[in-house]
């Protein structure tokens, strides 16, 4: 990034409200939300089967899922989304390279990145929910004859649920502050845009301002969306 | 991957220091144990506003930390390249401005820390104080905030981790940390992408699994320690 020293200039409205650098500023805000879904959607998933790999009755899935989360975990998202631009990618045969690279692989690399970032720490949050429902319903499911799976979901995931969603809702939080790392690969998202217009106007207070504002404003509704459902669904004790 | 190892590890260590600016993972650990440790007494006055009883002090320290809970580190970072140099006038290096986004995100989220900690102590610790006749202010610091930091300490290694991991954030800017001289190194070998990525990645996962499985350990010990310290004592 290019440092620009100048007197200040009157902050300027118009440039955020019409014309082409609002287009750019607001095309990366879309971009960022759909990172966050389709990233979300890629987390959730994962993040369930995680969880019950770290529960499971034998010991090395138990140690898979283990390795899972803490390989992730201990390494910054930034340097996963390295690996999963520059690195990976080099893996694939090279027919799909090829068609990989014709299409947007930034975008991809940034999902799966943010995905398998996320899921870790998800899975964490549904062990947890898990685990604060009473073993002996675990057992009584497991007397009356079902298995392990089965109990799982039919008897303690609907439990888990309840307690699991405001920890989900707040790593949420976290995946939607995360997308902002994409820039680094050069995802157009909103970060990289207000660093575009930035360097194409100088105008650093507008465009910070901008993106600033939306980060904030997408924080807020999660955060609200938390509190909903704590105050609508209160933990109920087991 | 040896050869590879073999050639770069000095660049990786410790940047092109003895002939230029320190960099690479020297850099890196620098960066967040001097952002921890800056953030520390900033993060203790922030969590002291955010849980004291004066509503002009805690409305708009909590206002503040809730704005910079919903940024991302790298609008920090950002705003932190744009504004120090207007601010101050002296055009800053990226190693400061990582630094001061570092201080003031950390400081915010120790804040919390050290809020949940405080909260943590009985209500009937601060009203036996208060009851001695000591003020609020030498209630929090001989009997609140001693018994609160000690319970902290597992958080705050943890959040030792995340600094480590945020630091990565200064590859952004330009600063040669370790996440930034490994893509040099990718760079130049130009080959062994995903070798170089496994090292980079396996370098953070040391550092931080370790960490993270002290952090846990400390947290056992204070938790077994205070089982012992409040348990009923037998009659003499």
């Amino acid at each position: 990034m290019r440092l620009a020293t100048h007197p200040p200039m009157p902050f300027d409205y118009s440039l955020l409200l019409v014309g082409k650098y609002h287009d750019m500023l607001v095309a990366g805000f879309l971009l960022s939300l759909q990172l966050l879904a389709a990233s979300l959607m890629l987390a959730l998933p994962i993040a369930l089967v995680v969880a019950l790999l770290r529960l499971a009755p034998s010991a090395p899935l138990r140690w898979l899922g283990f390795a899972y989360v803490e390989s992730i975990r201990n390494i910054p998202l930034l340097a996963h989304m390295l690996f999963w631009y520059f690195g990976a990618p080099e893996l694939l045969p090279e027919d799909i390279k090829q068609r990989l690279y014709a299409g947007r692989i930034e975008a991809m690399s940034a999902i799966v990145a943010l995905g398998l970032y996320t899921a870790a720490y998800m899975a964490e949050d549904i062990r947890s929910g898990i685990r604060a429902i009473p073993a002996v319903q675990m057992e009584a499911g497991r007397a009356l004859g079902f298995g392990f799976l089965a109990t799982m979901r039919r008897i303690i995931l609907p439990q888990a649920l309840r307690v699991t969603i405001p920890p989900l809702i707040s790593q949420t939080l976290n995946l939607w502050k995360g997308t902002s790392i994409a820039t680094v690969i050069g995802v157009a998202e909103l970060m990289y845009q207000a660093g575009q217009v930035e360097s194409a106007t100088f105008r650093s207070a507008e465009s910070f301002a901008f993106a600033t504002a939306a980060y904030l404003t997408v924080s807020m509704i999660i955060t609200g969306a938390a509190s909903w459902y704590q105050h609508r669904f209160p933990p109920r004790a087991a | 991957m040896i050869e590879l190892v073999q050639t770069y590890w000095v660049y990786f260590l410790i940047g092109q220091y003895p002939k230029g600016p320190l960099g690479g993972l020297a850099l890196t650990v620098l960066l967040a144990a001097l952002g921890l440790v800056l953030a520390l007494p900033f993060g203790l006055l922030l969590g002291m506003a955010r849980v004291s009883p004066w509503r002009w002090l805690r409305w708009p320290v909590t206002t503040v930390a809730f704005v910079v809970r919903g940024t991302p580190l790298l609008m920090v970072v950002f705003w932190a390249y744009f504004f120090l140099p207007s601010v101050t006038g002296v055009k800053t290096d990226q190693f400061t401005t990582m630094l001061i986004a570092l201080v003031v995100f950390d400081g915010i989220y120790i804040g919390e820390i050290v809020r949940a900690g405080i909260l943590g102590v009985p209500r009937g610790q601060v009203e036996s104080a208060r009851s001695l006749g000591l003020g609020y202010g030498r209630a929090m610091r001989f009997v609140v905030l001693p018994q609160a930091l000690r319970s902290m300490l597992p958080s705050l290694v943890n959040q030792f981790v995340s600094t480590i991991k945020e630091t990565s954030l200064g590859y952004i800017i330009g600063l040669a940390e370790v996440s930034f001289i490994a893509s040099q190194i990718n760079t130049q070998v130009f080959t062994k992408p995903v070798q170089v990525y496994l090292v980079l990645g396996l370098t953070y996962f040391v550092m931080c699994f370790g960490l993270s499985r002290f952090a846990y350990w400390l947290e056992a010990r204070t938790s077994r320690r205070t089982l012992v310290r409040s348990a009923p004592k037998a009659p003499a």
